[in-house]
Order: structure tokens, then C-alpha cells, then sequence
């Protein structure tokens, strides 16, 4: 049965059957620094098909490109050939670029339109960072920025060092096939299938969202959209990816690496406790979250969210302040996982020494051992 | 051995089943349980089922069926009749809309657990997520039960209208044994919690109360089947010492948007 749709080009949105589902989130980390292959994530990803809907699906792995670790790998997605001359000539003015090439992928019938996807590993040009006087990773952020929003038809969706997002219109387990994700290895892999809700399904608007090393799965709306958005524009950062978890990423990126939060401190920012609850709280606790709320309130992310984050030390698990959207962890030996659903880490991970249900709001941070 | 007691013997061998769900998409299984149903199985085991949802939806038979792995979703929507045992734990919305009917679960569960529930018991032997209870209902002789034997997340009972939720706190740390938001909005039914709980975990249309004879009784009786079906000790578990919660008003929102 599909519905009747007046509007012409909207008919491919609408023409199925109510299919009941929400976003599916998974994603592991292996502590002692461990590589494994991408084949597992898509395999934990499977289970939780009926969550998504086809319209996106995506990955990101850490610790996939070691012999380019000191590189930034820029993942560029080009819309037609000119675009990607355009993107290349500005690349060439600021960065020097180690390797440049087609993204692998293994073509499939469920895997329509791929844009042009491109790789290339880079570093700042010297002179470009005397120049503005910025530090790589600001000079980075900076140039995605600029890539994303005056080079037509050119997104650049992965923008870290020894990582990567591959990410397309489809179903996860179908998207990980495409990009052959079974011949990467990585410490840590998270992974994403999409039941876009608010906006539209296209390659650029599939999960993960990044920015340096920071990338972002995520189930739900974030209703406080505008205000982030509005916020981080002040500090540089250009929403173009029609998308609210785009606005995910890029919090991170500021309160993290760029205002030098702990990382359970920027969570308290992004999920803020509630007033009455602060009101409950003595001393220095109140003085410190009254002041985030105060100095952070554009940071505040409102709306039902679990979101796994992923970074260069580690993964993170976080759900909005009353757990509106699921979230499962487990532990066994040096891995963590976090997943929207227990099957998804069952999957992969059959007997777990411990599992619980993350609390609202209150982040399962999995880092990287000394040493590893 | 005539023909007639060989036929009598072999339908009473074949009322058990086991499936292999490895195999199987949710829709494929459910269908497959119904078909077996329909063959005149009265008991059907599952094995290795990982993640498919839906397991016994809308059944109405009084047919057994054993769940060996986590099932999906959604176990037992709008079941009317079955027992479902699960030897792990389960996910999200549990008994969701089951008017009646067991499902015992010898593990954890998620979230949701019991939504709009009308009839049926829910045993969960461990701890359950945030919103277990939500709008649950009852009618007449038509009293839906859930009783956990750990702790309850936040919204414990949110919207509540009727039925009975038990939260027996074994091994959780005094004070802990619901979240947050207990019995937001309630307005029927009755909640009965093995330990206190600070007031500032309590909705506004909640009051706190002792339990009386026929509550002793009624959670007796309840504890005991628990145990019995979900193996928990509960022996340390005197249901005296319980409080119980009941909503301060039938119609709390009845001077909300009236003028």
C-alpha cells in the first residue's frame, strides 16, 4: 500500500507501507588499542535492520589508516567533476597532500547514486599556518568549513587522523559492503542506520557526523537545533548538512578539544542536569553546573538523544536527561560496547561479563589504555 | 498396539517443538510460531533467537513458548493468552498492550517495559529500564500485574491507570530501588516497593502509604509465584515492611484546559 502524494518528487519518500523504526546505533571499542576488522560492526548493524529504513546508513573506524597516522584523511563526497576541481585547487592552496585516491568501494544494487568519493591525506601547508597564525586542527576545521559551504556540490564528511566515516543512502549493513569496510582494522568502530524523521535522506545527511577525530552517531531530535547552530557559528563552525547531529559533532569539538572541558564536564553541558535538581545540589556542585548552564546554555542539546561518540582516545555512550531514546553497554575483557539494542552486542559478543542500561544523561566513557 | 493408541501416542509426543531462530527474519518466525499453533503444538522452544521482534504477537492461544536468547522488541504485543518464558534477558516494550497472559523473564529488561498494559502478569527476575508501567489500565476483573525483582529506572508508573506493579530491591542499595518520576501523572492502580524512597523521587500525583492485610496477601501470593517462576531468592523479602503508592487524585488533570 503506499500513500497518494500530489507533490510528484516527494513520492519516493512515501511509497511503502508504514514501516515502524527509529535510528539503530552500535559501537565498540577494544581498550588495549587491538585492531579488529570492520566486518564486525557491519555484523552487529545487521541485527538492527528494522530500525532503519534505507535512507542512510554509515560507519566510522579508528585506527584504520596507520600508515598515514600523522596525515588528517579528508573523506570528500563531489556532486559532479568540476566541483571536485574546484575543492582540489583549494586544497592545493593550503595543505600538502601526502596521497590522493578513490575511496574503495564494491558497487551493489542496493546502493544507488554514489557520489564522487574521494581520499586524500594531508597536512597544513607551513606557511599557510605561519601565516593565520592557527593551530593544524583550527586550520582544518576551518578549511572543512570553507570546503562545505562555497565549493558546490563538495562535503567533506571525515576530516581525522588514522580514522575514517564512510557513509551513504542505504542500509547500514548494505553501506558497510559497499565500502568494503572488512578490509580496514580498527581499535574502535561505531556504526549507524538511519530512519530520518525531519530531514532528508541524502549521502551527506547520513550518520556518522565529524569533525577532526570526533564522530557522532545518533538516535533522535534535537530540538534545540537552531539555538546550537546559532552558537557555534559564533565560533567558526557553518551548519551545512541538513541535519540536527551535525550540531553534535562540532559541540564536541569546541567543548572538548577547543575549550579544554573534561569530557564528563561537556557531557553535563550537552545533557545539563535540570534546575530542580541543581537546586538540590550544595557548594562548589551547584557553583559548577550553575555556571555551565549559565556560560553553555547555547550547548544545551534539548530533545530525545543516545548518541555514540567516537574519538581518537576512546568512545562514549550518552542518552538526553530522561532517556527518551535506548541505550544498552557491555563489557568483556579489554572491549566495551555500547548499542540502542543488547542483540546488536549479543551478536558479536555473546557472553558479556556485565551489562546495564546507561542512565539519562550520564555519559559510559570508554578510553584507551595508557600504553595502548 | 492398535492404530488408534499409536496415533494417541504420537500427538501427545509431538505437542513440543524446538526451532532453531537463528535463521529466521521476525516475520518468518512469527510466522512459522503461528503455523505451529495452528498444527496443534502447545509448547514451542526457541532457540537461539537474537533481536527478533514481535515474538508471540496478538497470539490468543494458551500455547507455552520458551525463548532461549534475547528476544526483540515488542515480546508478546497485544498477546492474549500465551506463556512466554525467556531463559535471558529481553529489550524494550516488553508486554506491550497485552491484555492477557505471562511473560517471565529470568534476566534483565529494558525500557517501556508493560506499555499500556491490560491484563496478564509481567515477572522481570532482574532490573527493568525507565517507564515500566506506563500507561497501564485495568477493567473490572482485568488487572494487569508486573512485578520486577531488581530496581526500576525513572517513570516507574508514569500515567498509570490502573493495575499492580511490585519492585521487590533485591541486592539494590537502599533508596535506590526506582529512579526518578515514580508514578508521574498516575491517577489508578497501585505500585508496592520493597524499600522507601526519598519524596523527591515521587511524582506530584503520588502519596506514600503503608500496606494493609489484604495487601500482605495479595503480595504474598505474588512474591511466591515470582519465585517460583523466576528462581529468585526472596527470602530475605518481608512484605510487611513494603509501602505502597497509590495517586492522590482520580483526576488530576480534571482543572487543567477547562477554562
Amino acid at each position: 500500500m503506499s500513500l497518494e502524494v500530489s507533490d510528484n518528487s516527494m513520492k519516493w519518500r512515501f511509497d511503502f507501507s508504514r514501516i515502524p523504526s527509529a535510528c539503530g546505533l552500535s559501537g565498540f571499542i577494544n581498550r588495549d588499542g587491538n585492531r579488529v576488522g570492520g566486518e564486525v560492526i557491519i555484523e552487529s548493524m545487521r541485527v538492527m535492520n528494522e530500525r532503519g529504513n534505507g535512507l542512510g546508513g554509515g560507519f566510522a573506524g579508528y585506527g584504520i589508516y596507520p600508515e598515514y597516522a600523522e596525515d588528517y584523511a579528508l573523506h570528500i563526497m563531489f556532486e559532479s567533476q568540476e566541483g571536485k576541481l574546484a575543492c582540489e585547487a583549494l586544497l592545493k592552496e593550503n595543505v600538502n597532500v601526502e596521497k590522493m585516491e578513490e575511496i574503495p568501494t564494491e558497487p551493489n544494487e542496493r546502493i544507488v547514486n554514489p557520489p564522487i568519493l574521494w581520499r586524500y591525506f594531508c597536512k597544513p601547508r607551513a606557511e599557510k599556518l605561519n601565516e593565520t597564525g592557527k593551530s593544524e586542527d583550527d586550520f582544518i576545521v576551518d578549511l572543512v568549513m570553507q570546503i562545505n559551504t562555497d565549493v558546490p556540490g563538495s562535503f567533506v564528511f571525515s576530516s581525522g587522523k588514522n580514522m575514517g566515516v564512510f557513509k551513504a543512502v542505504g542500509f547500514a549493513e548494505d553501506v558497510g559492503d559497499f565500502y568494503r569496510l572488512g578490509e580496514y582494522k580498527g581499535y574502535a568502530w561505531i556504526g549507524h542506520t538511519r530512519f530520518p524523521t525531519n530531514t532528508p535522506g541524502w549521502w551527506g545527511g547520513a550518520h556518522p557526523f565529524n569533525i577532526l577525530d570526533w564522530s557522532v552517531v545518533h538516535n533522535g531530535e534535537i530540538s534545540s537545533y537552531g539555538t546550537n547552530k546559532r552558537y557555534l557559528e559564533m565560533f567558526g563552525y557553518r551548519c551545512t548538512l541538513l541535519t540536527d547531529t551535525e550540531v553534535m559533532a562540532y559541540l564536541f569539538d569546541l567543548l572538548i578539544r577547543k575549550h579544554r572541558l573534561p569530557i564528563e564536564i561537556a557531557c553535563s553541558v550537552m545533557a545539563a542536569p535540570f534546575w530542580k535538581d541543581i537546586d538540590r545540589t550544595n557548594g562548589d556542585e551547584r557553583k559548577l553546573y550553575e555556571s555551565l548552564r549559565s556560560v553553555y546554555a547555547g550547548a544545551l542539546v534539548n530533545g530525545p538523544f543516545a548518541v555514540i561518540v567516537g574519538f581518537s582516545r576512546g568512545l562514549m555512550g550518552l542518552n538526553d536527561r530522561i532517556k527518551l531514546r535506548p541505550l544498552v553497554a557491555a563489557e568483556k575483557n579489554e572491549y566495551i560496547y555500547i548499542s540502542s539494542e543488547e542483540a546488536a552486542i549479543r551478536e558479536i559478543c555473546p557472553k558479556p561479563e556485565r551489562i546495564w542500561a546507561p542512565r539519562a544523561g550520564k555519559p559510559v566513557i570508554a578510553l584507551l589504555r595508557d600504553g595502548a | 498396539m492398535d492404530k488408534s493408541s499409536h496415533a494417541l501416542q504420537r500427538e501427545e509426543e509431538v505437542k513440543t517443538v524446538e526451532l532453531d531462530a537463528r535463521r529466521f527474519h521476525y516475520r518468518e518466525l512469527n510466522e512459522r510460531i503461528k503455523s505451529l499453533i495452528n498444527s496443534g503444538y502447545e509448547e514451542i522452544i526457541l532457540n537461539g533467537v537474537n533481536g527478533q521482534r514481535y515474538i508471540g504477537d496478538g497470539l490468543v492461544h494458551k500455547v507455552r513458548i520458551v525463548i532461549n536468547g534475547v528476544p526483540g522488541n515488542d515480546l508478546g504485543v497485544f498477546m492474549d493468552g500465551p506463556f512466554i518464558m525467556v531463559n535471558d534477558n529481553a529489550q524494550d516494550g516488553v508486554g506491550n498492550t497485552m491484555n492477557s497472559g505471562m511473560i517471565v523473564v529470568r534476566g534483565h529488561a529494558g525500557d517501556v517495559i508493560g506499555y499500556g498494559m491490560r491484563g496478564g502478569k509481567i515477572f522481570i527476575r532482574d532490573d527493568v529500564g525507565y517507564r515500566t508501567g506506563i500507561h497501564m489500565k485495568s477493567y473490572r476483573d482485568q488487572v494487569p500485574v508486573i512485578v520486577v525483582g531488581g530496581s526500576a529506572g525513572d517513570f516507574l508508573g508514569e500515567y498509570m491507570a490502573g493495575g499492580i506493579i511490585v519492585v521487590l530491591g533485591v541486592g539494590v542499595n537502599s533508596g535506590k530501588i526506582v529512579g526518578h518520576y515514580t508514578g508521574t501523572g498516575m491517577h489508578g492502580g497501585v505500585i508496592y516497593l520493597a524499600d522507601s524512597i526519598d519524596q523527591s523521587r515521587l511524582g506530584n500525583e503520588v502519596r506514600i502509604f503503608l500496606v494493609n492485610d489484604d495487601d500482605v496477601r495479595r503480595l504474598e501470593a505474588l512474591i511466591s509465584e515470582f519465585s517460583r517462576l523466576t528462581g529468585l531468592d526472596v527470602s530475605g523479602i518481608d512484605p510487611e515492611s513494603f509501602i505502597k503508592l497509590l495517586p492522590a487524585s482520580h483526576r488530576p488533570y480534571g482543572n487543567m484546559y477547562v477554562y
